[in-house]
């Protein structure tokens, strides 16, 4: 479905991706895990087209995306979750959505948006109140939720458990697999690396911005650098 | 008396308030001051003037009606600004995206040159006379006069700033240019276009300068080139009191300047008129630099 191969991409002199290959076949949730600064973020705005990219290419589903503009990109079906959540504060968790919902036709939108309500009823409950001042965890379920109002085929999420308390952190690994379940493809960035490969069905390791290791979730989790490495001996 | 400073005050408060919106909105967007916007204002009343010179040729229908001949005298002084902006923003300032903050405002202070000097130009330096449209007989109620020309202006300035109220709260591409204004790299990730984005807020503050424009020319009766100068700096004031990138403010702001001009024309001394202004404008900047409604952790301009 997505396939990056030799992806560079630089801020100034900085080369943050230095020939990224990867894939992320439909119907899967794939992991990247690595060290801050490894370039995981970096990977997923090559992508999203808000960073351009300096070498190599990205195909989805068939055709070239490298440095298309984000909209287009969008508009052929990846979303991209930022880190951070990123949530309109000013706007109400209905304009939030609706905001995720920019590119659908206008008879699309209601119906969208009680599809994706369903999915996060305490959303519902919060719906005229502005954005900034949900709870963390509120806001990383109105971003995910904003992620999902394009209708996307694949979703990236960035780091969506940072910062959250255990019990939501726990809710929001509950949604990936739910929404796998509805057919979705995910391509996550964890620093929970545990959790992330108990999830997902293959991992990639990335370390200053290159790919060191890949496999099944199950074959990384056995991994013994793997293990030293992110999961805490 | 008091009153009638009042009235006096909300019919040119309601221009400033048009105005500043125009500077509210693309420093929401692009967090620049785009110091051109005067001049947008300034060519929307040269426009006035040129339609409205154009009455007698105007079609019978037209000419009967003097209701529906402003509105299509409005109409397309508003139109023809929305490109003014939308050329302004694309010459002047796309390219300089990214640049040092301080190259887009040389730029716009090169654009308002360059826009003064075209209308002197081609319009001549000499102030222009206005024709009577509307009547200018006053009508007086209760110890206030007023004129059918104040009434029809504070109208009309107040339905456009509902209409842009409606708009930028009410519609999904509105909702985008405040998405934008707030985070403009997540605006981009949701997939809004975010160049069309700033477009549209340079068109729609154009607009609005445009029919101020033409409601001064119609309320002093003469035009000058150098209009905008002042006007804009007055305008500007209005969008920092009322905090900048907030967009009652700039109602709110406008309106309140318009008023605190005219009660110190009206009691202290109106050869003063012009300065009560600044001194607002450095007061703010001193004493509550976001401005009235502004949030105070803004980023300050
Ligand atoms: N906007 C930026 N400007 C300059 N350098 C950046 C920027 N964003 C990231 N980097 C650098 O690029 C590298 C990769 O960053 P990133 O992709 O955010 O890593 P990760 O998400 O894995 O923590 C880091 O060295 C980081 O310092
Ligand atoms: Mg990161």
């Amino acid at each position: 479905m997505l396939r990056l191969t030799d992806l560079e991409l630089r801020y100034g002199p900085i080369r943050a991706l230095k020939g990224v290959t990867l894939d992320v076949a439909a119907g899967e949730i794939v992991t990247l895990i690595g060290a801050n600064g490894a370039g995981k973020s970096s990977t997923l705005k090559a992508i999203s087209g808000i960073h351009g990219t300096s070498g190599g290419s990205i195909v989805f589903a068939g055709r070239r995306i490298d440095n298309l503009p984000p909209h287009e990109i969008v508009a052929l079906g990846i979303s991209h979750c930022p880190e951070g959540r990123r949530i309109f504060g000013d706007l109400s968790v209905r304009e939030n959505l609706l905001m995720g919902g920019y590119l659908l036709a206008k008879h699309e939108m209601a119906g969208r948006l009680d599809e994706v309500l369903g999915l996060f009823p305490r959303l519902g409950e919060r719906i005229h109140q502005a954005g900034g001042t949900l709870s963390g965890g509120e806001q990383q379920m109105l971003a995910i939720a904003r992620a999902l109002m394009c209708k996307p085929g694949l979703l990236m999420l960035d780091e969506p458990s940072l910062g959250l308390a255990p019990i939501m952190v726990e809710k929001i690994f509950e949604t990936i697999v739910a929404l796998k379940q509805t057919g979705l493809t995910v391509l996550l960035v964890e620093q929970n690396a545990g959790a992330a490969l108990e999830i997902s069905d293959r991992g990639y390791v990335l370390e200053i911005g290159q790919v060191t290791l890949s496999g099944t979730s199950a074959a990384l989790r056995d991994d013994q650098r793997v293990a030293q490495a992110y999961l805490g001996g | 008396m008091f009153l009638q400073h009042l009235l006096n005050g909300i019919t040119i408060g309601g221009s400033y308030a048009l105005i500043a919106l125009g500077y509210t909105l693309v420093y929401g967007v692009l967090k620049l001051i785009n110091f051109a916007h005067g001049e947008i204002y300034m060519i929307g009343a040269y426009l006035g003037f040129i339609l409205i010179s154009l009455l007698p040729a105007m079609p019978p229908f037209l000419q009967g009606s003097l209701p529906l001949f402003l509105l299509v005298v409005f109409g397309i002084a508003a139109m023809i600004c929305s490109l003014y902006g939308f050329y302004l923003e694309k010459i002047c300032y796309r390219p300089l995206r990214g640049a040092p903050k301080l190259t887009p405002l040389i730029s716009a202070l090169g654009a308002s040159i360059f826009l003064q000097n075209f209308v002197m130009i081609s319009m001549g330096a000499k102030d222009r006379i206005f024709p009577q449209t509307i009547g200018m007989r006053a009508i007086s109620l209760g110890g206030v006069s007023f004129t059918p020309l104040q009434l029809t202006i504070i109208f009309s300035s107040i339905a456009l700033m509902a209409l842009l109220y409606w708009f930028i709260n009410r519609t999904r591409l509105g909702t985008a240019i405040r998405a934008t204004s707030t985070d403009p790299f997540m605006a981009a990730l949701v997939g809004i276009n975010v160049d069309t984005v700033i477009s549209v807020t340079f068109m729609a503050g154009s607009f609005l300068a445009a029919c101020a424009g033409v409601m001064i020319g119609l309320y002093y009766g003469s035009i000058n080139f150098t209009l905008g100068y002042l006007g804009g700096i007055k305008a500007f004031t209005a969008a920092v009191l009322g905090g900048i990138g907030n967009v009652p403010g700039a109602m709110v702001g406008g309106f309140l300047l318009g008023i605190i001009e005219a009660l110190g024309a009206g009691y202290f001394s109106s050869e003063y008129k012009d300065v009560y202004a600044f001194f607002i404008l450095i007061a703010v900047l001193v004493f509550r630099p976001a401005g009235l409604l502004g949030k105070r952790s803004d980023e300050r301009a």
